[in-house]
């Protein structure tokens, strides 16, 4: 097995093994006091509504939006993670027609290996940090994947048709 | 039988174990699983969209209709009472989402795992044993997951997760451990130096496996331009919209102002029927290219006639590409774009069910062949 695959699928495969362990700790611990959180602040700020006090409707909506903004971040970068190391794995085991050279494709793998980890790595800061840092973090490993993609998809049409020329 | 029959069926059987196809081993088990995982999860969720989804997101909004009305004219019970329902209808949601998307998501993993049996450093019958682990927690997950709704917290020994949480949780874990003894076996094997092992997957270079990997790879660009630009211009604008329209319709409600709750409400629909379609055209395009990919390798498996493989390979490829654009264009199109949709959905399960169907026609001749062996060396 080459570098470049050998990088790829065991990076995808321990990638989707973190992005499992993360989904089981979730689930476990962490989702069902989230969901809580979510349903019960939100019917919160209508009863709120209901006895006409502003104040804690506004709050509840508050902590509502909070919870929201959490969970969704939270189930993205458990489906991301595991998604991204399928992705990873998949493009390990093709990766012979990828037609670049070994040196370039060890570039490519580490590429898209460091933008798997890192784009929801950048999504999960974003439930600790409001500011640009995390989305920075996000876009950039989400840049390094879509590269990395365009890169492969490059070689094997560079390969197809260099196949075809020497045929 | 002639002489000639018999050494052909020699050498299919011995081409059937060097590909590691033999009967009830590792790689078989997960490739006949993991697509039968996939099928059973891409019925469910057709069966789910057509009959549940749309329902259900109906009762969802008439539920908080009424409860908006309720904090409209002061009554806090009765307000509370529609979000308890509205809580319940989306738990049944939202379990039967999972259910759909582990299963799937089990099922590419399985098809993962099958591929990279050959440099797995382990005994064939612990990469049996691990492989049965897998489909059994693989099964067990989503199963446990679509019985949350139904089983509650009954008879639960614990305060919050009830015997059908506890369940998938068992099952994510089996599918966990398997999952890392694959990879200590991959890197044994890699650390190893292991022989390299010509596996005909991989060296096959027909035109639909070659159709079926471009296609693949073009969908999940495709999958993953699409999230970047939603996640770009539209995410944090619906977000932001989504916690405006909840404070109109509870300012409304406090204030009294019927005409402002009817507004916030119309708008909470539509917006979250804008999420849902966005991310599901995400999601279905970039699974479709990894399918697609995944089974351009397993095209020497499929025992059917060429051109019948390059037809399934093209209906595989068409229902992909259609299911995320006719989602895409439900909000504008409404029903007819949904039919489109899940028609796309039936041609890739057709497709699928095709290649599976060719897949045991070749494991089948495959075991004729070892149990003609086997018989002919009895004899002599």
């Amino acid at each position: 097995m080459s570098g470049s695959r050998r990088l790829l699928i065991i990076g995808g495969i321990a990638l989707a093994v973190w992005g499992m362990s993360y989904g089981l700790w979730y689930a476990v611990f962490a989702e069902h006091q989230a969901l809580d959180n979510i349903g019960g602040s939100l019917a919160g700020s209508f009863a709120a509504a209901a006895d006409r006090n502003p104040g804690l409707m506004e709050s509840s909506l508050q902590q509502y939006r909070e919870a929201k903004y959490v969970y969704d971040r939270q189930v993205d970068v458990h489906g991301h993670w595991i998604g991204l190391a399928m992705l990873l794995i998949v493009l390990g085991v093709g990766f012979d027609r990828v037609g670049f050279s070994e040196r370039f494709k060890t570039l490519l793998a580490l590429g898209l290996l460091v933008g798997a980890v890192v784009f929801p790595l950048g999504v999960l800061l974003q439930t600790i940090s409001h500011g640009p840092l995390p989305r920075a973090i996000a876009i950039a490993g989400s840049g390094f994947v879509i590269a990395g993609l365009l890169g492969c998809a490059v070689g094997v049409v560079a390969r197809r048709s260099s196949g075809a020329s020497t045929a | 039988m002639s002489r000639s029959q018999t050494f052909i069926d020699d050498s299919f059987a011995q081409e059937g174990e060097l590909a590691g196809l033999w009967a009830m081993g590792a790689r078989r088990l997960l490739l006949l699983g993991g697509i039968g995982l996939i099928l059973t999860g891409m019925f469910f969720g057709d069966i789910f969209a057509v009959y549940t989804l749309h329902q259900n997101a109906a009762r969802v909004g008439a539920h908080l209709e009424a409860a908006a009305n309720a904090a409209l004219s002061g009554s806090r019970a009765v307000a509370l009472a529609n979000f308890k329902d509205v809580g319940s209808f989306l738990e049944n949601r939202g379990t039967k989402v999972d259910t759909h998307v582990h299963m799937i998501d089990f099922g590419y993993l399985a098809l993962l795992l099958a591929i990279l049996q050959p440099w797995v450093g382990l005994a064939e019958s612990s990469k049996r044993k691990i492989a049965w682990t897998f489909l059994v927690g693989a099964w067990l997950l989503p199963v446990g997951v679509y019985l949350i709704h139904y089983v509650g917290l009954a008879r639960s020994p614990l305060k919050a997760i009830g015997w059908a949480s506890i369940a998938a949780d068992f099952g994510g874990l089996l599918v966990l451990l398997a999952t890392l003894v694959y990879l200590i076996g991959l890197a044994m094997h890699s650390r190893g130096g292991g022989a390299s092992r010509s596996d005909e997957l991989l060296g096959d270079r027909s035109l639909e496996g070659r159709m079926l990997f471009a296609g693949g790879l073009a969908l999940i660009l495709l999958g993953f331009s699409h999230g970047s630009y939603y996640a770009a211009a539209d995410l944090y604008r619906h977000e932001a919209q989504d916690y405006t329209l909840l404070a109109q319709m509870s300012a409304g409600a406090a204030a009294g102002a019927r005409v402002v709750v009817n507004d916030a409400l119309a708008g909470y629909g539509q917006l979250q029927g804008a999420k849902a379609v966005n991310i599901a055209a995400h999601a279905h395009s970039i699974e479709f290219g990894l399918l697609a990919i995944m089974m351009a390798f397993f095209q020497p498996y499929v025992s059917l006639r060429a051109a019948w493989k390059r037809g399934w390979a093209a209906v595989l490829l068409i229902g992909s590409l259609m299911l995320p654009v006719c989602v895409l264009l439900e909000m504008k199109f409404g029903l007819v774009a949904g039919g489109l949709a899940d028609f796309g959905g039936l041609l890739v399960i057709f497709a699928l069910l095709a290649m599976w169907i060719g897949i045991l026609r070749y494991t089948g001749d495959l075991d004729a062949a070892v149990g003609m062996r086997s018989a002919l060396g009895v004899r002599q």
